[in-house]
């Protein structure tokens, strides 16, 4: 659409620019402000430079923290996109089954986050919950509390079971906007399935999976909620996670200073991959 | 003769090529009729989690620690008489619901105009204003968690339910702006164009003609800004301490404090999944919409 130049257009996006701007600049000047300060308590601070800055980049509880998450942000886009994709085929493009399938795939995507956390925790849990409960009586030696493994697997599990609703709903917006004609056309020249998935369907699902990829990364990386409550960042620190390890330092352990320059460097991140966000869906758009 | 053999040889090639079309057909079918067991599958695995929270959530405390059941053996409602009886718990649910309301009627309301204007005009740094808005809404919370606590009680408001509503807009009303461009580009200009000429003044136009047409635009907006209010934890439960609190952070907390209460906790569990499940129905097919930002 074209637009028409107008600087007035301003004062309908001041109201909206001065709301987010008090939630979103002051702290943010306040985390800078922290982030360059040291202090010995009565509110007294000084000037430190750029020392939290390096001793957060340098310390290897910051770098494990955020191995753990790019693995993290790895595995469960590994898992979902795929699966994503291929329970979005098999959707039922009309009838009855839709709303139905609609209506239960998007249910974990409305569910508080920290009630998600409590329902795997129950879940999962050996002496009451299902999966648990069912894991250990066929003999898998299986307890997301003290083995560092299985928890890894459930925190895993929960976020597939939370996420790729979200996947295969983006999946399916794509492949109902496929004209029939397509699909005639392919069984006229006799293509085989995987032919019309690689060269109709994929082609057409580009769009969307691009901005599932972008957004299940995103989200992923800053994931808090649901692993505190399942595995409080445990065993030991083994599913302590970007989000966690932050808070565990700024309200925890309250040393302001290095969380404050690991927000900025967290922040910094995010603004890297906003960007990457932005750029492909101006692409996006233009395309139409 | 020739002519003819490269003629019947042609026929067998298509014949050939027809058969194994069929067959490509036929096992095809084959594959599309049990293709609906894909969904139902994994339906039933989204559910079985739930279920089981369900479960227990009708189970008396000895039931679900003593003997492992499949259903409840003995369903009580004991355990929601004890949420809907006892304040610190019901109160939660109505902490909860008024800054969610209050986060919602604000975020949609200074988004309107603003999405209006990124959709119509071109103005100075518009580009970088709205990539500003997304980085806003890509803001990993746990940055934000305490210098909102700092600047909430510098004002005042720590622990009142506005405090919570307006640092939910940080998330929301980005996510407002973007989900309502998406469905106001689909408005064609021309309607505002007509309007004017016809003699509105915008205000008229955007309150009687334009705000109609987007009705569901905004509705599924609203229910974004309801739903990612509602499932927010970590910046609710830094803000507020006990007038305000919200339900999840009551879940957190009781549960430490008396023990392992399971049923209550489970059933606390299931109300809050109850306005997401109400409302799923009107924005089924938006969705996928709101959820990518107004881009799909």
């Amino acid at each position: 659409m074209d637009k028409t130049w107008n600087n007035k257009a301003w004062f309908m996006v001041l109201p909206m620019l001065l709301l987010v701007a008090f939630s979103a600049v002051i702290p943010l000047m306040t985390v800078v402000n922290y982030s360059v300060q040291d202090t010995f308590g009565n509110n007294q601070f000084f000037w430190a430079g750029t020392d939290w800055f390096s001793d957060v980049l340098s310390s290897p509880r910051f770098h494990d923290a955020l191995m753990r998450n790019l693995l993290f942000s790895g595995i469960i886009l590994l898992i979902e996109v795929p699966l994503g994709i291929f329970i979005a085929l098999n959707m039922p493009r009309k009838g009855l089954g839709v709303p139905f399938c609609l209506v239960f795939m998007s249910l974990p995507l409305l569910i508080p986050w920290n009630v998600v956390g409590t329902i795997w925790q129950v879940f999962g849990r050996i002496d009451i919950g299902l999966l648990g409960y069912t894991l250990n009586a066929l003999g898998f030696d299986y307890n997301y509390v003290n083995d560092p493994f299985d928890a890894w697997v459930t925190v895993i599990v929960m976020d597939v079971w939370h996420w790729t609703s979200l996947v295969v709903l983006l999946c399916y917006a794509g492949l109902v906007s496929i004209p029939d004609a397509y699909y005639q056309a392919a069984k006229i020249d006799g293509a085989s399935r995987w032919s019309v998935f690689r060269y109709i369907q994929l082609p057409k699902m580009n769009r969307v999976l691009l901005i599932a990829v972008l957004l299940r990364f995103m989200d992923s990386f800053m994931i808090y909620t649901e692993p505190f409550v399942v595995t409080g960042g445990g065993p030991g620190n083994a599913t302590t996670f970007l989000s966690i390890d932050l808070v565990k330092t700024a309200i925890g352990q309250f040393d302001v200073g290095p969380a404050a320059a690991m927000s900025l460097i967290y922040f910094l991140i995010i603004l890297l991959l906003s960007w990457v966000f932005y750029t492909v869906m101006v692409t996006n758009d233009a395309k139409g | 003769m020739t002519v003819s053999g490269n003629a019947t040889a042609a026929t067998q090639t298509t014949d050939a090529a027809t058969a194994a079309m069929a067959r490509r057909t036929r096992r095809s079918n084959a594959i599309a009729r049990f293709s609906f067991l894909v969904p139902v599958i994994y339906i039933f695995l989204l559910m079985l989690p739930i279920y089981w929270l369900m479960n227990m959530s009708f189970k008396t405390n000895s039931e679900i620690l003593g003997a492992f059941s499949l259903w409840p053996r003995d369903p009580t409602i004991a355990n929601y008489m004890v949420i809907f009886t006892d304040p610190a718990w019901y109160n939660g649910y109505i902490n909860s619901i008024i800054y969610v309301v209050m986060n919602m009627v604000i975020a949609v309301t200074v988004a309107l105009p603003a999405a209006y204007a990124f959709s119509r005009y071109r103005f100075l740094g518009d580009k970088h204003l709205f990539f500003w808005l997304l980085t806003n809404r890509m803001a990993p919370p746990a940055v934000f968690a305490l210098p909102f606590f700092q600047l909430y009680s510098a004002f005042g408001l720590i622990d009142t339910h506005i405090a919570v509503a307006i640092a939910h807009c940080l998330f929301n009303v980005p996510l407002a702006v973007w989900i309502l461009e998406g469905f106001m580009s689909g408005v064609p200009k021309e309607i505002d164009e007509t309007a004017y000429i016809d003699g509105y003044s915008f205000p008229k136009f955007f309150v009687k003609i334009f705000v109609p047409l987007i009705a569901s635009g905004i509705g599924v907006a609203a229910f974004f800004c309801f739903m990612f209010s509602w499932v927010e934890l970590l910046i609710a439960r830094t803000l507020t301490v006990t007038v305000a609190k919200p339900i999840a952070a009551t879940m957190t907390r009781t549960v430490s404090a008396s023990g392992l209460d399971w049923g209550v906790l489970a059933a606390a569990g299931v109300l809050t999944i109850i306005p997401g499940a109400l409302v799923i129905w009107f924005v089924r097919n938006y969705i996928a919409k709101g959820f990518a930002l107004g881009r799909v």
